[in-house]
């Protein structure tokens, strides 16, 4: 840290900034000085895959403000985006880059949803000097300090980009064990990151790259096969990354074994099922609907609120809000609770019969 | 602005009508509500990169007068030129920014530095407090006598169903008090001293209260008095008595433009049973009734926080404040359609009225409710 650094982050500083604090005056002069919030600018948007009729995926190389404080290899970070320049929309996004230090840059790699407004966004509008907000990296599915001997990456879809740094990670860290990485994909021509896949494949160093298309043939993910590929799996440490029916299929495989690392890229559907009961009320906005059996997040939007929300998937905390009465369900662990006046992601929690919210 | 008063003025204000909401039947009171309803849904859908850069272009413009304020002491010739900086800075951030980021008007742009969950003003009132107090108690029973502690703020009589008492006599006194500490004023607000005194609050409910505002002046004071004038060295006496006349000066304005806002003659106060179950209609139709405008330029309407218009700011309490004078073209058509008073006049008249109110409402009712309003107000003059 700089001397210059050191001193607009000292309380003396932040005393002659109250109450706006350093950064609302340094912003104005250059939106790359920061003292606390963490910024980047855009420094190259690449296209990975650009199949017509498909969305396309484009990574993006960030560098942020020197107050990044660096990642580990599968976190992830928000990135908010001022579209039109005016509203700013938050998503999280996986960063694809191998670990990185204090103000070291980083690249996010990300699909362009059709249906996402922050996503399209960066893919197809933003060009290199574009500033978006950050994130400190955030998450708890990464690579040990010390990487043991034997691991096994698995992964599908978009679920590649966690796995895609840590495999970088490894490259760089010059890890000399075994690694089995496994990837499934809808098609060939679908797949981002391929010729680096192959050159890793191909380069040997024990690492064995495999990229699965089910849908043409390939062999789907089956205790069997994992056995086959890696003999006694279920001790081997392993991290998987994927759309919810991979990762419960991978689940299936593990029987709770405590060597599975999990992450999904978006949460277990809960669509409104027919065994939800009781009603939803948003006390604050007096909202009163049946529950849907989706989550809080989506029953409010359905009765036309709009909370504050970010990831939409557990992740951000921008969600947060407090729920007076009721049971919820974590749609990610299934797991209930029933405490009053309790804060909850509402992204993430379906009630589970009566339900009051403060919002 | 104690304000002497010499003659009875020559026009009679409106009279407050006891039965104002007489005036218009149930249905022409939904009619009047779902049109002040369309004017919001239409501004609210077009929000958008102008509002954004107009807030931040604000913020810029604050920001440069309150660093150049800070730079200037060191000038002890510019002095003069340091404490019109500082006080614009403090004017512009406690009124354009502070008062109307904090009613949410901003919070559709998704930034934290404009959100009204996280912006801190430059004033000793913490803005937690402020939010209680301004948003929910002052918006939402504005003007309802013992609900609104607006009225009066607890210190002063500002409507003739207040009971007189001797205390009273001193209302021009507390009045000039309150302006020259008027963010003291403001930061008090919430402790409901009139309350403590008449014991109907226990002092334990302000101990969480009192940790906050003594958080936020242990700040405001420190950098204004302490701070600022050290790092001008020798200057130190200067910058100080520079620092307390900005602060001084953003007292006297705020405290003028916000008494305009509701205490001018024809002005409606209302009783909560008027006020009890009342539909969205009615509640418009209050806010409209209970507000008062001041006339002037884009300057002067940037200087009071857009408070000049204080009646589409109560309409429309959340809808960013640049708005309003295009709102208020509106709101004059519905009103002359409806036959309804809209109150605004140029500053020094709105000043006037409420001065006159401040000294008349000191001493104690003379007439009876029967008797015009102009009578009354001759009566207490000549008094």
């Amino acid at each position: 840290m700089g001397i210059a650094t050191s001193v607009l982050r000292s309380r003396a500083v932040a005393a002659l900034a109250s109450p706006h604090g350093v950064d609302r005056y340094l912003e104005l002069v250059n939106p790359m000085w920061a003292a606390h919030e963490v910024r980047a600018r855009v420094v190259d948007v690449h296209r990975e895959v650009d199949v017509p009729g498909h969305p396309p995926v484009a990574t993006l190389t960030l560098q942020p403000t020197s107050t990044w404080r660096g990642h580990r290899a599968g976190q992830h970070v928000q990135v908010g985006v001022e579209i039109d320049g005016a509203r700013r929309t938050t998503r999280v996004f996986t960063i694809s880059s191998p670990e990185s230090r204090p103000g070291d840059r980083f690249t996010i790699t990300l699909r362009a949803n059709p249906e996402g407004l922050v996503s399209r966004y960066l893919v197809e509008q933003a060009r290199p000097g574009t500033m978006v907000h950050l994130s400190q990296a955030q998450g708890e599915f990464v690579l040990p300090d010390a990487v043991p001997e034997r691991i096994l990456l698995v992964s599908g879809g978009s679920g590649i980009t966690p796995v895609m740094s840590m495999l970088r990670s490894l490259q760089r860290r010059t890890h000399r064990g075994q690694v089995t990485f496994l990837h499934y994909a809808q098609s060939p021509e679908h797949q981002i990151f391929a010729a680096e896949l192959d050159e890793i494949r191909r380069s040997g160093h024990g690492i064995d790259v495999r990229l699965l298309h089910p849908e043409l043939g390939d062999p789907a993910l089956s205790p069997a096969y994992l056995e086959r590929l890696v003999p006694g799996y279920r001790d081997v440490p392993t991290w998987a990354c994927g759309p919810a029916p991979l990762i419960e299929a991978v689940q299936r495989c593990y029987d709770d074994s405590p060597a599975l690392r999990l992450e999904y890229f978006k949460p277990p559907k809960v669509a409104g099922s027919d065994a939800a009961e009781g009603d939803v009320v948003f006390s604050r906005s007096g909202a009163t609907g049946a529950n849907t059996g989706a989550t809080l997040l989506d029953q409010a939007e359905a009765l036309g609120l709009k909370p504050e929300s970010g990831c939409r998937m557990g992740i951000c905390f921008s969600c947060v809000s407090r729920k007076s009465e009721g049971t919820v369900r974590n749609v990610l662990t299934g797991e209930e609770s029933s405490l009053p006046d309790e804060d909850v992601r509402i992204c993430v929690s379906a009630p589970v019969g009566d339900c009051t919210v403060d919002l | 602005m104690t304000a002497t008063q010499d003659r009875p003025t020559t026009e009679a204000p409106p009279a407050p009508d006891a039965t104002i909401f007489g005036r218009l039947g149930p249905e022409q009171l939904e009619a009047f509500g779902e049109e002040m309803d369309a004017i919001r849904q239409r501004v609210l859908a077009d929000l958008g990169e102008a509002d954004a850069a107009y807030i931040r272009n604000v913020v810029k413009a604050q920001r440069a007068f309150e660093i150049a304020g800070r730079a200037l002491f060191y000038l002890p010739p510019a002095w003069p030129l340091a404490v019109a900086s500082l006080s614009v800075s403090k004017i512009l951030d406690n009124m354009e920014i502070g008062h109307n980021v904090m009613h949410g008007q901003y919070d559709w742009m998704g930034d934290p530095g404009l959100s009204s969950r996280m912006y801190e003003w430059d004033n000793v009132c913490p803005s937690e407090q402020w939010k209680y107090s301004h948003n929910y108690i002052h918006h939402t029973y504005t003007n309802i006598l013992g609900k609104d502690r607006d009225i009066g703020y607890g210190v002063l009589r500002m409507d003739e169903d207040q009971p007189w008492h001797p205390y009273y006599l001193g209302n021009p006194l507390y009045a000039f008090l309150l302006m020259v500490f008027f963010e003291w004023g403001v930061a008090m607000h919430d402790l409901e001293v009139e309350n403590l005194v008449a014991g109907k609050r226990k002092i334990e409910e302000n101990r969480a209260l009192h940790a906050g505002i003594m958080r936020k002046v242990k700040r405001q004071a420190l950098k204004d008095y302490v701070l600022f004038p050290a790092l001008t060295g020798p200057l130190f006496p200067l910058t100080f008595a520079g620092n307390a006349t900005a602060n001084l000066v953003r007292n006297v304005w705020a405290f003028n433009i916000i008494f305009c806002g509701h205490f001018p003659a024809g002005v409606a106060t209302f009783s909560q049973e008027e006020c009890e179950d009342e539909s969205r209609g009615q509640w418009y139709f209050r806010q409209l009734l209970g507000s008062a405008n001041i006339t002037g330029g884009k300057l002067f309407h940037l200087m009071t926080g857009n408070l000049s218009h204080q009646i589409e700011h109560h309409l429309f309490p959340d809808l960013p404040a640049r708005r309003y004078p295009e709102i208020a073209e509106d709101v004059r058509d519905i009103c002359e359609r409806y036959d309804l008073p809209y109150n605004t006049g140029p500053l020094g008249k709105q000043l006037f009225s409420v001065a006159k109110k401040i000294c008349r409402l000191a001493l104690p009712d003379r007439r009876t409710k029967e008797e015009s309003p102009v009578a009354e107000q001759d009566a207490a003059v000549a008094a």
